[in-house]
């Protein structure tokens, strides 16, 4: 076992995660809570499978699929913005909504062959870098380093601009934000179609990038859930949001390639001479993250850090905002 | 007096038919997939119709399908009113399920009817400790439930796939080069009564409807209910007059739980028995977990509306294998078509809240204004 080769894939498994994350981060920052993100990750993943096939590009499908995810996360945009309808229940129905879709439209296409993938590259001078270089900079696909460049750049979004500052205002006081006449409902149709379009980005990066092809819903696996927990953990900062993304990304592999020797650490490797044992290592990313909803949890009543203050709450003109 | 009646008579029928609007909203948007999948729509809906209702055995499978339906959506009846949100329907069938199968493998020497007893308050049990966790978690740690519930799934799963190619497996199939993942088979004596050989229709939707009766009075009729929904409807308010809060919460998602797990003892008890899975969740649930939060929610987190709720997405599950046999559409669409008509629901029912708001403001006003004639109320009727 190798573990520079098993981060390396780790931090490639974790960008999936990551872009998952930070559309939801964004979304839940205006103040809509999206827990449709396993749904939109499965179109995602779909329609990037299915459309680099059609048209032999890849980055077409990659498009397509945030387009079309960004355009399912505008059902629940409709529903919770402008109806003010339940935030929760109408995030499920989009789940149930992306994974039925996506099950009809990928229907045979699991046996649709190979497709072109998004380019792998290393980065030179960074690559030579020991230890760190391997891992993160030598043979990345193309989507990992943007990644990589889109974690700071939210951050910064978020934090230094005036958009950002317009973004946060509507999240945590959507009354005043309207008073200074900044548009809270559009800035929320925005956000989630953003968030929606970066989920299906999460979702193409797995079906064009990191485990290419189309395995029906266990191509996504519940890495939507695990998304919209990284939220809560990452505390709505997309720095921490990145930390916790690779470090499930790293995790998953791990479980993966520790089943596969036959002797680890200098002892016969329980795992590979009695695969269902296996069954309980492919828990710990669940049973992690329910961890690490417990710790991020804690800190947030400890340091008073929470969640937006508008967070799951319609805006509707006129009536006290809380 | 008699317009008043008519009108208010008239609103509350629309009130009770806006579930059927959303169904039909849902249908038209499938026609157009349909459509779009090269596929007539009546055709399609045609062997839908034909595949749930079209015989009496069809009719038996809808509500061998309605019954693990109807009990989880009695469990998130009790936690979504309580503003516990329970995803996690599937793990607790799936915990519920193998606590059951161990009871039924290990007891062989007691009669049936003790055995199915101790099975289902087994299956109840487990249930009921999945589910509890995440609400303890939600209580003390103030941990989001609805992720917690999620994860509480995928680690059942695992755990069941453990078991059943591991501890629990079938002698045979160990023995055996498929090494199917499933468990011995439970006696002849230990299976649920069927009442309409040779249907698969089980004595597990008498227990189902009778809870359904039960749980009515659990929620409306006991201190139990009123604290849950108290706590639900404004959680601070209930801190105020002496309610502990976080208990009725760990109490709604482990009720909540108590009877997913007990769907999971009566499909091995009832359906198939003995537990085996393709190594999925849905696998061995059927996605019940899920669908039954979709059965609860059209039936208006009701009890007893749960009934007619879960009987018709029994049989749209029922319908869409023949659908897929007949037009060759996968099944999977039913997946989207729940998805749709939950979005109209919860888009019908602020509808109805508005209307609700509108009445209530009418009648205020009504209250207000001194005692007055027809023209009035015609004018109020008018504005709502």
């Amino acid at each position: 076992m190798d573990f520079i080769i098993i981060l390396q894939a780790g931090v490639a498994s974790g960008t999936v995660l990551l872009f998952a994350t930070l559309g939801e981060l964004l979304a839940e920052r205006s103040g809509v809570l999206n827990l449709g993100v396993e749904g939109m990750m499965l179109i995602g993943a779909m329609t990037g499978f299915s459309v680099a096939i059609k048209t032999g590009n890849p980055w077409m499908g990659l498009l397509a699929a945030m387009l079309f995810a960004g355009v399912i996360s505008q059902i629940h945009a409709f529903i919770v913005i402008t109806l003010h309808a339940d935030q929760v229940v109408s995030g499920l129905a989009l789940t149930f909504l992306g994974t039925g879709i996506s099950l009809v439209l990928g229907e045979g296409l699991s046996k649709a062959g190979t497709v072109a993938l998004l380019p792998n590259f290393s980065i030179p001078l960074l690559s030579m870098i020991p230890i760190l270089g391997p891992i993160f900079f030598t043979n990345q696909s193309i989507l990992v380093y943007i990644g990589y460049l889109l974690t700071p750049l939210a951050w910064y979004y978020i934090n230094r601009t005036r958009p950002g500052l317009h973004l946060r205002a509507v999240g945590e006081y959507p009354s005043a934000a309207d008073a200074l006449g900044i548009n809270v409902f559009l800035t929320r149709y925005i956000y989630v179609f953003v968030g929606g379009m970066l989920a299906g980005l999460g979702g193409a990066t797995i079906s064009l990038a990191v485990a290419p092809g189309w395995f029906s819903e266990l191509t996504t696996g519940g890495q939507g859930w695990i998304a919209v927990g990284l939220v809560i953990f990452a505390q709505w900062d997309p720095v921490r949001a990145a930390v916790g993304s690779y470090a499930f990304g790293a995790l998953r592999r791990l479980i993966l390639d520790i089943q596969g020797p036959t002797i680890l650490f200098g002892a016969a490797n329980p795992f590979y001479y009695n695969p269902y044992w296996g069954f309980f290592l492919q828990m710990l990313p669940y049973a992690f993250t329910v961890i690490v909803l417990v710790i991020g949890s804690r800190e947030a009543i400890r340091k008073r850090l929470g969640a937006p203050a508008a967070l799951g709450n319609p805006y509707i003109r006129g009536e006290r905002g809380k | 007096m008699t317009k008043i009646f008519q009108s208010e008579w008239m609103s509350h029928l629309v009130d009770a038919l806006l579930p059927v609007f959303a169904t039909l909203a849902a249908l038209i948007i499938g026609a157009i997939m349909l459509l779009v999948l090269g596929v007539n729509p009546i055709d399609a809906y045609a062997a839908l119709w034909d595949g749930a209702f079209g015989s009496s055995n069809a009719f038996a499978e809808t509500l061998v399908k309605a019954t693990p339906l109807l009990l989880v959506a009695l469990g998130i009846c009790i936690s979504f009113r309580g503003d516990v949100i329970n995803i996690g329907g599937e793990g607790q069938m799936i915990i519920g399920a193998i606590l059951a199968t161990w009871v039924g493998l290990n007891f062989t020497d007691l009669p049936g009817w003790l055995v199915i007893t101790i099975a289902m308050l087994a299956g109840f049990f487990g249930g009921a400790v999945w589910g509890g966790i995440p609400g303890f978690l939600k209580a003390y740690f103030n941990v989001n439930e609805i992720l917690s519930t999620v994860m509480m799934n995928a680690i059942a799963v695992q755990l069941m796939n453990f078991l059943l190619r591991g501890p629990m497996i079938d002698p045979a199939q160990a023995e055996a080069a498929s090494q199917i993942p499933q468990t011995a088979r439970l006696l002849d004596a230990f299976r649920l009564a069927r009442l309409m050989p040779p249907t698969r229709l089980h004595f597990g939707a008498v227990i189902a409807v009778v809870l359904a009766g039960l749980v009515y009075i659990l929620l409306w009729r006991t201190t139990l209910g009123y604290r849950i929904r108290a706590v639900g409807q404004n959680p601070h308010a209930s801190r105020y007059a002496g309610i502990q809060v976080s208990r009725y919460m760990v109490l709604a998602l482990l009720l909540s739980g108590a009877f997913a797990g007990l769907a999971g003892a009566v499909q091995v008890y009832g359906v198939n028995y003995r537990m085996i899975t393709d190594g999925s969740a849905s696998g061995f649930t059927g996605s019940a977990g899920f669908n039954g939060i979709v059965a609860a929610l059209f039936g208006g987190l009701h009890p007893i509306w749960s009934i007619p709720a879960s009987i018709l997405f029994g049989a749209l599950l029922v319908g869409a294998n023949k659908m897929q046999r007949i037009v060759q559409v996968p099944s999977a669409l039913i997946i989207a078509l729940n998805g749709l008509v939950v979005v109209f629901v919860v888009s019908s029912e602020i509808l109805r809240k508005q209307r609700q708001r509108k009445r209530l403001a009418v009648a205020k006003r009504d209250d207000e204004l001194p005692p007055s004639g027809d023209k009035q109320i015609q004018q109020a009727e008018a504005g709502s």
